[in-house]
């Protein structure tokens, strides 16, 4: 079963980080990355640059094309994971593990419906 | 991260916003402070055990507002102070009043207190020095450091700024459009300010500098989180990302300058300029420029050569003679007459800079570009006076040593002519 790990957390917070801190929570979550890599359970996965460099486009007609995120909340949505697991408990653990790396936020997690890979190359310049 | 670092970055992000507040009850910034601090040390007992509440600025703001209305009822002996449990629980019973009472004032809060430090009394270095010690809490120490003078100094520095500022009217009422947009202007100059103090390091003093250019990115982005659709917010925070992203590469092993185009640029930091191009390809829509924004689609155009000799000076030139008209001075014309001099070569440079020779009679960077055009000439003999006059006003020894490379240049190549 394919599951989405929305990762919402407080921007301010996570943008008040040193560089220092930056890397050490990179650090651990990649050893829970590592991990399912290995046990091929890890899909995709990104990072997003802060609400504030987002863009929205609300379809009305015609379309009107606004500064700033979707929603305006106190956690901001700022990556996500797909990760391919037996079932909802699992996709608990491993949120678990990912939240003892990165604690403060929460993840939210949602079944996927449709999953297309897509044919950017890995490693693919970001920005 | 440890419980402790999470806090630390809670109470941190949560700060501006907790002591805008506190500031707008008590109408003075010292109770304000105190206000917070307080609620600090009790958030850094209380969190721990019971989890940071989900809403930290609205708890700091509640539990310091008590806590000092607690110091003023104890002053008057009217009422006891009331038992900490009732204080701790304050997350849950009066969040939600928080948020009635905050929710709609968190601009205005931020704002304020981030331009009560832009007074036009306060000298530049007194405007940085406030804003940092109020708006971002670094200590004195920090500051002192960064500013490269004594802790005694800054906190000197800091009460002398606070107490003009006490004698000044802080304007509490909420700002009608006009005064806003001009309290934004004023902000985004002081923050502009503190990125420059951290990005005009001379050798050697790089790293205890970058903490201001840090601060200032953290208050452009605090900032624009406020007014989310002004370009020339976006344009400041692109423009100090960009600039900041090359950090890396400024400076060689030995704390010497390096010119952007000897600069490595595999040690720029991608992740800023991802964030700093996102920022000005969105302002660029708005079809409203300014200084900033045209500062930052040049920083954007060297970001995005791969290579220094991939630069399109030919439309930095252009943004240049925009800024002209925009913000008229001659440091912007020299830096004009570089892009000519790469885009359309020397002759036309010089004659450009020509009309300056008075206005910057005194700037080391002046010398330096003409002797440079002069060099590219032939006029080698002219080349060395410019030269001359340059290292004569170099700020820093490092200066003096990019220009005396030019003239030992010069040198070797007269005695090959010469030969």
């Amino acid at each position: 079963m394919l599951y989405a790990l929305l990762c919402y957390n407080p921007e301010e917070v996570v943008y008040s980080w040193t560089k220092e801190e930056d890397d050490a929570v990179m650090a651990r979550l990649d050893v829970v990355h590592q991990r399912l890599l290995k046990q091929g359970k890890m899909g995709p996965s990104l990072r997003l640059l802060p609400t504030t460099a987002a863009t929205t486009l609300r379809k009305t007609d015609p379309p009107m094309v606004i500064d700033g995120p979707f929603a305006e909340t106190k956690e901001q949505l700022l990556g996500f994971y797909v990760i391919d697991v037996a079932d909802l408990e699992e996709a608990l653990g491993v949120a678990r593990d990912l939240a003892k790396a990165n604690p403060g936020g929460a993840y939210e997690i949602r079944p996927l419906r449709l999953f297309l890979p897509g044919t950017l190359p890995e490693g693919v310049q970001a920005g | 991260m440890n419980d402790l670092t999470w806090i630390d970055a809670a109470l941190t992000s949560a700060r501006p916003q907790a002591i805008g507040a506190l500031l707008r009850y008590f109408r003075d910034l010292d109770t304000a402070e105190e206000a917070y601090q307080d609620a600090c040390l009790r958030a850094l007992k209380a969190w721990p055990e019971n989890g940071p509440p989900r809403d930290p600025a609205a708890w700091l703001i509640m539990v310091g507002r008590n806590a000092a209305l607690d110091g003023v009822r104890k002053k008057s002996r009217q009422t006891e102070l009331p038992p900490e449990e009732t204080i701790s629980d304050v997350d849950d019973v009066e969040t939600p009043m928080a948020e009635r009472l905050d929710g709609s004032h968190y601009r205005d809060d931020i704002l304020r207190l981030m331009f009560i430090c832009c007074h036009p009394d306060l000298p530049p270095s007194q405007q940085i020095a406030l804003a940092l010690r109020i708006v971002s809490g670094l200590s004195v120490r920090q500051i002192a450091k960064a500013f490269l003078v004594g802790e005694a100094a800054m906190e000197q520095r800091i009460t002398r700024a606070k107490a003009r500022i006490a004698k000044a009217e802080v304007p509490f009422e909420t700002p009608g459009p006009a005064d806003r947009a001009e309290r934004v202007a004023a902000v985004a100059r002081m923050v502009y300010l503190v990125f420059n103090e951290g990005y005009s390091s001379r050798s050697g003093e790089a790293e205890a500098r970058a903490p201001l250019c840090d601060e200032a990115i953290r208050l452009a982005r605090l900032l624009l989180r406020l007014f989310q659709t002004e370009p020339e917010i976006m344009g400041l925070a692109a423009l100090l990302l960009l600039q900041h992203a090359r950090a890396d590469a400024r400076f060689d092993a030995a704390g010497e300058v390096v010119l952007l185009d000897d600069q490595d640029r595999s040690l720029w930091n991608r992740d800023m300029i991802a964030e700093g191009l996102a920022l000005i390809d969105k302002a660029l829509r708005h079809r409203r420029p300014g200084p900033y924004q045209v500062q930052a689609a040049v920083a954007a155009l060297h970001a995005r050569a791969g290579r220094a000799e991939d630069t399109d000076w030919a439309q930095i030139e252009a943004l240049y003679a925009n800024l002209e008209i925009m913000q008229p001075s001659p440091v912007v014309t020299l830096n004009r007459a570089v892009a000519v001099s790469k885009a359309r070569g020397p002759a036309e440079a010089l004659a450009m800079i020509e009309p300056l020779a008075e206005p910057l009679s005194g700037y080391f960077y002046f010398f330096g570009a003409r002797g440079a055009f002069l060099l590219q000439l032939g006029r080698a003999r002219e080349a060395r006076e410019a030269f001359d006059q340059a290292i004569a006003l170099a700020n820093t020894a490092s200066e003096a040593a990019h220009i005396r490379q030019q003239l030992d240049r010069l040198m070797k190549d007269s005695a090959a002519a010469g030969s």
